[in-house]
């Protein structure tokens, strides 16, 4: 039976429960309600109030509680309802977990995950939408995914659990129940650090993560119906740390290059891998390094803006097609 | 006898009442998109504490005060055209529901991070203080966002300076799908107030005139130079969380108990021991609700939606 992206995200968290009795939840509503997206039904049944806490509204609390206990040993998934909301726990994040290691002289650590919903494409609005990687991207001593398939969602979530360093898992809530497929009955993790090659290609690169690589894949199908162009298509998966290998092997194929992702264009990750590259691969580049991002602008709410704001398969192309006339 | 005021009180309690059902039946029809939420039940708190402020004064309403609003005198059309997303509403389609306020008649509009409007609150009641001028700040929330910091950072401060605001707690018992034994162990929310140096009081949100006493003394208070007041409301929301929540996580008896308390019930019984002709007070006042409401409606309707560029503007007062 095929197995919806929120399914994997459940399924993930049940079996590491089960295999580790240090991993815990905690998050607003996590338990009683089984998730605002359901991503936890049946946990507290199953694994009892000790381990599903329903926390009061207090991000701070959430992020700070899981990193004292992961830091005594404890596996703590810490939920945010959205993850617009993981602002009001950044200080936690960025001062406390992520030195903590650092100003121990390593000798310590930090075992922990925080899930965040984010992304916009459901009339969220300002602060339901948003894509928070770029707020965590410059900061050392955490590390950051984003899944874009259920197969990924999964195993990228039990890597994270299992991984002994604070983890921001960023789960677009525009794939939960669009995105299925099947996936291995079995144990599994895919590993933190390794972008997917999810088609292979040699007239340019499509780099991207997240709900973006499916607009990205059926723009490169656009291309190859429409130009008889061949585009790599590489899914990041994990942002911090990035699979630079893949990234820079597929630019040297292709020598050209289309970064993708629905965060803003300033400071998102699209201007550091562009950098990268130009540092990396000048010599191997045919054309100018293209983003298609989000506007510069707030998530707005109603219709025709937030269609206006994101990116989109037509954008891509209209880019794409640019890019292939040098 | 009846008085003009209370009058006006029963037309906004019905007012937010029937503004609310018509906005959840338009949600259900898919003509407003996003989450909605209602604060059907607890229509006696907004309505009691905003009723007799200046268009000075400032309040900062969460997200089931569609009553603050209209209270405070914004427009129900511009309000209605702002749940639909539209170029007329508040924030001329940028977000929808009350992440917009109406600054001209001292209304804020909050964003989504609970409790975050009680440090602006608390600012605002700063200016009025430095400015010597004679108006109060109110802040609402509901018990789930006083466990945020911002809640306690905002209270301190208040309390040190002894600013003119007004903090007003809307105890449902649950946030979300949390009830309120585990999102603290106190059964009273005011009490914290103490904690900060100022007083703290209870009251029925059920009960308009329970909620008009308390918080117009406190209100007075603070015009007075006297500080601020903790006021903590209980009430109970007939609704789910929000539209697409069923609530099932309540039991049902609890909701029965609560609707027999409902505010608007009990203001139309105050009416009749008063000696008035309630049948008649009832129909004069729902034709006029249901016409406010309509006209509200048909021009959300007819609004015409932004042009997608707009999304570029209005991020600067002094653009590049
Ligand atoms: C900082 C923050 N965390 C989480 C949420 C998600 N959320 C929205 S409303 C809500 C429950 C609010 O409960 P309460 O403050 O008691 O108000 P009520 O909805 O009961 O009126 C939650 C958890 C949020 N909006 N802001």
């Amino acid at each position: 039976m095929p197995t919806t992206f929120i399914k994997a995200i459940h399924d993930a968290m049940f079996e590491e429960m089960k295999r580790d009795d240090n991993v815990f939840l905690l998050g607003e509503d996590v338990g009683i309600l089984g998730g605002a997206f359901k991503a936890t039904e049946g946990f507290l049944q199953e694994f009892g109030a000790e381990r599903v806490i329903d926390t009061p509204i207090s991000e701070s609390l959430i992020i700070g509680a899981a990193i004292g206990a992961a830091i005594l040993g404890m596996r703590p998934i810490a939920e945010m309802q959205f993850g617009d909301f993981i602002t009001c726990g950044y200080d936690q994040l960025i001062n406390m977990a992520a030195t903590l290691r650092y100003r121990h002289g390593g000798r310590a650590q930090v075992p922990m995950v925080v899930r965040a919903p984010s992304g916009a494409g459901v009339h969220g609005g300002l602060f339901h939408s948003q894509n928070p990687e770029s707020y965590f991207l410059p900061v050392p001593g955490l590390k950051i995914v984003a899944p874009a398939t259920a197969y990924d969602a999964k195993g990228l979530l039990k890597a994270a659990i299992r991984d002994n360093d604070p983890v921001l898992y960023f789960e677009h809530k525009y794939l939960y129940r669009r995105i299925q497929e099947e996936i291995p009955e079995e144990d599994y993790i895919v590993p933190l650090g390794k972008a997917a090659v999810r088609r292979e290609g040699s007239d340019m690169t499509f780099i991207t993560y997240s709900a973006m690589l499916y607009p990205s894949l059926a723009a490169a199908d656009r291309l190859k119906a429409e130009a008889g162009m061949e585009v790599e298509v590489i899914d990041l998966r994990s942002l911090r740390p990035l699979d630079w290998e893949t990234v820079f092997r597929s630019v040297r194929k292709t020598n050209k290059v289309v970064i993708i992702h629905e965060d803003r264009k300033t400071g998102g990750i699209g201007g550091e891998i562009s950098a990268r590259i130009s540092e990396e691969c000048f010599d191997a580049l045919d054309g100018p390094i293209i983003r298609v991002t989000s506007e510069d602008t707030h998530y707005a709410f109603s219709p025709p803006l937030e269609e206006f704001i994101l990116p989109n398969v037509d954008k891509i192309l209209a880019k794409a097609k640019a890019l292939a006339a040098y | 006898m009846e008085t003009k005021e209370d009058r006006e009180l029963y037309f906004y309690l019905k007012l937010t009442r029937e503004f609310e059902d018509r906005v959840s039946k338009l949600h259900r029809q898919g003509k407003i998109l996003g989450g909605v939420y209602s604060g059907m039940g607890q229509e006696a708190i907004v309505v009691g504490v905003c009723y007799g402020l200046r268009r000075e004064d400032f309040i900062s309403p969460i997200h089931r005060d569609m009553g603050a609003f209209l209270v405070k005198g914004v427009d129900p059309k511009r309000l209605m055209a702002q749940l639909f997303g539209k170029k007329t509403g508040l924030s001329k389609g940028k977000d929808s529901f009350l992440h917009a306020g109406d600054l001209e008649r001292g209304v804020f509009g909050s964003t989504s991070m609970l409790a975050s409007s009680l440090p602006v609150a608390t600012g605002a009641a700063l200016k009025f203080r430095i400015k010597k001028e004679p108006y109060v700040a109110v802040a609402f929330f509901g018990e789930g966002a006083s466990s945020r910091g911002d809640f306690h950072e905002a209270l301190n401060f208040a309390g040190v300076h002894k600013l003119p605001v007004i903090y007003v707690c809307e105890n449902n018992f649950y946030a979300y799908s949390t009830p309120q034994n585990l999102q603290m162990a106190v059964e009273d929310i005011a009490i914290r107030a103490e904690g900060y140096g100022f007083k703290g009081a209870v009251c029925s949100g059920n009960d308009l005139h329970a909620v008009m006493k308390t918080a117009h003394a406190a209100i007075d208070r603070a015009r007075r130079g006297e500080g601020p007041t903790l006021i903590e409301c209980k009430t109970y929301r007939y609704h789910g969380h929000s539209e697409h929540d069923q609530s099932w996580y309540r039991p049902k008896d609890e909701l029965i108990e609560w609707e027999s308390r409902d505010p608007i019930q009990r203001f139309e019984i105050y009416l009749e021991k008063r000696g008035n002709n309630v049948d008649q007070i009832k129909d004069e006042t729902e034709k006029r609700v249901k016409e406010t409401v309509d006209e509200a409606v048909r021009f959300a309707e007819e609004s015409p939606w932004p042009d997608g560029k707009e999304a570029l503007e209005d991020l600067y007062a002094n653009p590049f």
